[in-house]
C-alpha cells in the first residue's frame, strides 16, 4: 500500500461546543486504540529531523553532531592547516537514515563552515537565513501544487544549534545580531561550546549573563515561553529555560574509566566524560533535542515558523482569498522576506523581564 | 547515505531506560511513577518480562505488572524529572532476535542499565507523538444513511454507547409525504481513559422515504462537497491555526434485509457518493434472517457491488511481518463484508449476565455475540483498528481529488473569462506543457549520452 501521508494537523486545541450534551457511558468503546493506530503508522513511515549547527570554526560543531548521533556523520574531518578558510559562507548538508529499536529516523545535518570567520562579518547571516527560507519555500510550493504528494518531504530546518564561544564574558555583538534574526524564523538552541575550558562557577556566571543578554535583546530561544500549552509543559520548560544555554563538550573518542567505556577527552589532569552530568551538560542537550522535545520542535516549526513565512509570501503576492480564486504566488524575492516580526513575542519577553528577578 | 556503516555502530543488546541516580545534580528531582511496583534497581532482581498484550505495542512489560490500561503499563523517566506514568520499560519486542521470538519461550530477562548509554534514544519518538495526540484528542465524522426504520439510530447508540436521539419525534406518514431529505448533525465529546474523541454523527432523515426518490441523494452530496469546500478555503487561507475538520470520514449505508440484494436507490446513492466518501455498506436488522440467508445475501450484494462498479471502502492489506492470528483476523474481516448488524439500546438478562440485546419469545439476540451478528467486527473495524485509516483515505484521496478538481475549474474559469479583473498575477501553472516536456526530454538524452562517453573515457584511462 502506498506510504500514508503524514498530516501534522495545524489545529491546536479545539474548543468543545457548548451545546454538546454530557453523555452517559455504559461499557467500553475502545477509543484509546486509535492511539495505537497512530503509533503503528508513525513507526511505518519513519520520522524526519533536520538540524543545523551554526558557529565559528573550531568550536566543535561537527564533533558535537557526531556525539549526539553516535556515528561519524561527516565523511571527511576538518580541513587541515594548509587549506584556506572559505571566503564565503557555504552550507553543507548531509542526510542519513538511522534506525534504532525499529524506529527509523531520516536525519539531515546542515553545517555552516566559515561563519563569522571573516574580518568583516557584516551580513554573514544572509546565506543562513536564505537557506532556511529556501526550505520553507520548497515546502510551500509542494503544498500549493494541484496534485500534491501524500507525504511532502520535509526539508525545513527544525532546530538550529548555535555555538557560543566560551569567552566567559557575555554574548558578542555578532552573536546577538545573528540570534535576533534567527529566532524569528527557526527554533534556536544556544549552547556554550567547548565548556571544558570553564570551571563550574565560571560556567554558571557566564550562563546567567547570557540569559540576561537574551532577555535584554528580546531573543526568544527554544523552548519559547509563549508556546507552552499547559501547566505541565510550563513547569518542564521553565526548568529547561533555567539551564539554557547548556555547557557542552563533544567527543568521539572512547576511554576506559572505572571499567566502563565512555566518550571523553583525555587530558593530563583527568578525563572529561561527555556523558557525565557532573562534567558537562551534554546529556541535557541530547535529552532535549532527541528524547523529549523532538516532536515539539517539529510541531513549532510547522505550526508557527512555517505559517509565518506562508502568510508573508501570500501577502506579498497580494492574495487575500475573496471568493473562489486560486493562489498563484509571485516569484520568490531575491532576499529573505521581511517577516512581520513576532512583536507579540517581544512584548511578552519585556514584560517577563520586569517580572523576573535579577539573578545576581 | 551511510546506511550499513551507521547501523553497525549500534549494538544489538537492548537497554534499560534508567540513569544511575548519582549523575544528577542535586537540584533535579527524579520523579517516581505513581503506580506500583517501582522498577528494580539492580539486574538480579529484575522480574521476567512478557510481551504487552496490546497488538500494536512493541514493548515488553514486567509480568507481575498485570494488565491494566495500556498507558499505565509503560513509561519512561526523563532527566528533568518529568513523570511518564507506568514502569520503566526495558525491552523492545522488535530488538529481540527472530529465532528467540519463534521459540515458545515468551518471557525475557531485563539487562544491565548501562547499555542504555550506547543508544541515541530517539526510539521514544512514537511516545512523544502519543503524548501529543492524547492532549489534542481526535475527531471523527460519521454519516449514517438509509431508509427510515432500518435501525440507524439504534446502531449508533450501540456503537458509541451514547443516546443522541433522546427527544426525537418520529413523523407520521402524512408529515413524511412533504418532507425532503434533511441533514442533521449531532456532536458529542467522548472521553475514555484520558483520550478524547469528538464524534460527529451526520444523520439523513427522509432519505428514500418519498414516493418519488429520484436524486434524493443530492442534498447529501451537496453537504459532503460543502464540507470539502470549507476545508479547502480554510486550508488555503491565511490563518490556519484553528481549522475545524468537518469532512465526512465514513458513511455507513444501511441496506434493507428484506430485499434480494441492492435496490436501484441503493445503487444510485452509492454511485453518487463512492468517489467522495468512504462507504461501508451494512445489512441492517440482520436478526430477521437465518445464517444461510445472510450468507446468500452477502454474496449477492458483493456481486452487485462489483457489477455496478461501486468503490466501497477497502480494508488495507496487512504487512507480511504481522503474526498469523492477526492475518487470520484480517482475512475474516474482509470476508464478512458487508457486515450484517443488529443494534439494541436495551439491556437484557441472558445466562445470568446482563447483555445488550433484543428479547424475543424464541430467544435472546445478543448484539455483542460474534455468532449472532457482525456488530463486534464493525465496532472493532470502525473504532479500534481502522478509524485512522478511514481519516487518512478521506484526506489523501477524496479530499485531494476534490481539491484538484476545484483548482482546475477555478483556473480554467479565470483564463476563459478575460474581462474579469483578477487581483492575482496570472502565472503559468507549474505543470509543463508538451513542448517544454519534449525539450526537457531531448536535453536529458543529451546528458545521458555525454555521461556514457565520459564513463567510456574513464574506463579507457583506467585500463591504460
Amino acid at each position: 500500500m502506498d506510504p500514508l501521508r503524514q498530516s501534522p494537523s495545524p489545529c491546536s486545541s479545539r474548543p468543545s461546543s457548548p451545546k454538546t450534551p454530557p453523555c452517559e457511558m455504559h461499557g467500553y468503546v475502545g477509543i484509546e486504540d486509535v492511539l495505537d493506530q497512530l503509533k503503528i503508522k508513525a513507526m511505518k513511515m519513519g520520522f524526519e529531523f533536520n538540524i543545523m549547527v551554526v558557529g565559528q570554526s573550531g568550536l566543535g560543531k561537527s564533533t558535537m553532531v557526531s556525539t549526539l548521533f553516535k556515528s561519524k556523520v561527516w565523511k571527511c574531518t576538518l580541513p587541515g592547516l594548509g587549506m584556506p578558510i572559505p571566503q564565503t559562507l557555504q552550507l553543507k548538508s548531509v542526510t542519513h537514515v538511522i534506525e534504532e529499536k525499529g524506529v527509523k529516523l531520516k536525519l539531515t545535518v546542515t553545517d555552516t563552515p566559515g561563519f563569522g570567520d571573516q574580518i568583516n562579518n557584516d551580513k554573514c547571516w544572509d546565506p543562513i537565513l536564505g537557506y532556511i527560507n529556501e526550505q520553507y519555500e520548497r515546502y510551500l510550493q509542494e503544498e500549493i501544487l494541484i496534485t500534491r504528494q501524500r507525504h511532502i518531504p520535509d526539508t525545513r530546518v527544525h532546530c538550529c544549534v548555535y555555538f557560543v564561544p566560551p569567552t566567559g564574558h557575555c554574548l558578542r555583538p555578532l552573536d546577538i545580531e545573528l540570534l535576533q534574526r534567527l529566532c524569528r524564523t527557526v527554533n534556536v538552541v544556544p549552547v556554550i561550546a567547548r565548556a571544558d575550558s570553564l570551571t563550574l562557577e565560571e560556567r554558571e556566571a557566564f550562563r546567567r549573563r547570557i540569559q540576561h543578554n537574551l532577555r535584554t535583546h528580546c531573543i526568544e530561544v527554544y523552548p519559547q515561553k509563549c508556546f507552552d500549552e499547559d501547566i505541565n509543559d510550563r513547569i518542564l520548560n521553565s526548568k529547561i529555560r533555567d539551564r539554557i544555554p547548556f555547557a557542552v563538550v563533544g567527543s568521539d573518542q572512547e576511554y576506559l574509566v572505572n571499567g566502563r567505556c565512555v566518550l571523553g577527552r583525555k587530558t593530563k589532569w583527568g578525563i572529561i566524560e561527555v556523558e557525565n552530568m557532573a562534567h558537562c551538560e551534554f546529556l541535557l542537550l541530547r535529552d532535549l533535542l532527541i528524547r523529549s522535545h523532538l516532536q515539539d520542535l517539529k510541531d513549532i516549526t510547522h505550526n508557527v515558523h512555517y505559517e509565518n513565512y506562508r502568510v508573508c509570501r501570500l501577502n506579498e503576492s497580494h492574495v487575500l482569498p475573496r471568493g473562489p480564486c486560486w493562489v498563484n504566488l509571485a516569484p520568490t524575492p531575491p532576499g529573505p522576506p521581511v517577516a512581520p516580526g513576532p512583536s507579540k513575542v517581544c512584548r511578552q519577553a519585556r514584560e517577563d523581564s520586569d517580572d523576573d528577578e535579577d539573578d545576581y | 547515505m551511510l546506511g550499513p556503516a551507521l547501523r553497525s555502530s549500534f549494538p544489538v543488546a537492548p537497554p534499560a531506560a534508567q540513569f544511575p541516580s548519582d549523575c544528577f545534580p542535586a537540584t533535579v528531582r527524579v520523579g517516581r511513577s505513581c503506580s506500583p511496583p517501582a522498577p528494580p534497581a539492580s539486574v538480579r532482581e529484575a522480574p521476567p518480562l512478557v510481551r504487552c498484550g496490546s497488538r500494536a505495542c512493541l514493548w515488553l512489560r514486567p509480568r507481575a505488572a498485570g494488565a491494566g490500561p495500556h498507558w499505565q503499563r509503560h513509561g519512561t523517566r526523563g532527566l528533568w524529572g518529568q513523570q511518564h506514568r507506568g514502569w520503566a520499560t526495558s525491552l523492545l519486542w522488535a530488538s529481540i532476535p527472530a529465532s528467540v521470538k519463534r521459540g515458545r519461550e515468551r518471557s525475557f530477562r531485563a539487562v544491565p542499565p548501562d547499555i542504555d548509554k550506547q543508544y541515541v534514544g530517539f526510539a521514544t519518538l512514537p511516545n512523544q507523538v502519543h503524548r501529543k495526540s492524547v492532549k489534542k484528542g481526535f475527531d471523527f465524522t460519521l454519516m449514517v444513511a438509509g431508509e427510515s426504520g432500518l435501525g440507524k439510530s439504534t446502531l449508533v447508540h450501540s456503537l458509541f454507547l451514547t443516546d443522541l436521539y433522546k427527544d426525537r419525534k418520529l413523523l407520521s406518514a402524512e408529515e413524511r409525504i412533504s418532507q425532503t431529505v434533511e441533514i442533521l448533525k449531532h456532536t458529542v465529546d467522548i472521553e475514555e481513559k484520558g483520550v478524547k474523541l469528538k464524534l460527529t454523527i451526520v444523520d439523513t432523515p427522509g432519505f428514500g422515504d418519498a414516493v418519488n426518490n429520484s436524486e434524493c441523494w443530492k442534498p447529501i452530496t451537496d453537504y459532503v462537497d460543502q464540507q470539502f469546500e470549507q476545508y479547502f478555503r480554510d486550508e488555503s487561507g491565511l490563518n490556519r491555526k484553528n481549522i475545524q475538520d468537518n469532512r465526512v470520514h465514513c458513511c455507513l449505508y444501511f441496506i434493507s434485509p428484506f430485499g434480494h440484494g441492492l435496490r436501484p436507490v441503493d445503487v444510485g446513492f452509492m454511485k453518487a457518493l463512492h468517489e467522495k466518501v468512504n462507504i461501508v455498506p451494512l445489512i441492517a436488522k440482520a436478526d430477521c434472517l437465518v445464517p444461510s440467508e445472510i450468507r446468500k445475501l452477502k454474496e449477492r450484494i458483493r456481486e452487485e457491488i462489483d457489477k455496478f462498479g461501486i468503490h466501497v471502502y477497502q480494508f488495507p492489506e496487512c504487512d507480511s511481518d504481522e503474526d498469523e492470528d492477526f492475518k487470520q483476523q484480517d482475512r475474516e474481516l474482509k470476508e464478512s463484508a458487508p457486515f450484517a448488524v443488529i443494534g439494541s439500546n436495551t439491556v437484557v438478562e441472558a445466562k445470568g449476565q446482563r447483555v445488550r440485546g433484543r428479547l424475543y419469545p424464541w430467544g435472546i439476540v445478543e448484539v455483542e455475540n460474534q455468532a449472532h451478528c457482525d456488530f463486534v467486527k464493525l465496532r472493532n473495524m470502525l473504532i479500534r483498528t481502522h478509524m485512522h485509516d478511514l481519516k487518512d483515505v478521506t484526506c489523501d484521496v477524496h479530499y485531494e481529488n476534490y481539491r484538484a478538481h476545484c483548482i482546475q475549474q477555478m483556473t480554467s474559469k479565470l483564463t476563459q473569462d478575460s474581462r474579469m479583473e483578477s487581483p492575482i498575477p496570472i502565472l503559468p501553472l507549474p505543470t509543463p506543457d508538451a513542448e517544454t516536456e519534449k525539450l526537457i526530454r531531448m536535453k536529458d538524452e543529451e546528458l545521458r549520452r555525454m555521461q556514457e562517453m565520459l564513463q567510456k573515457m574513464k574506463q579507457q584511462m583506467q585500463d591504460q
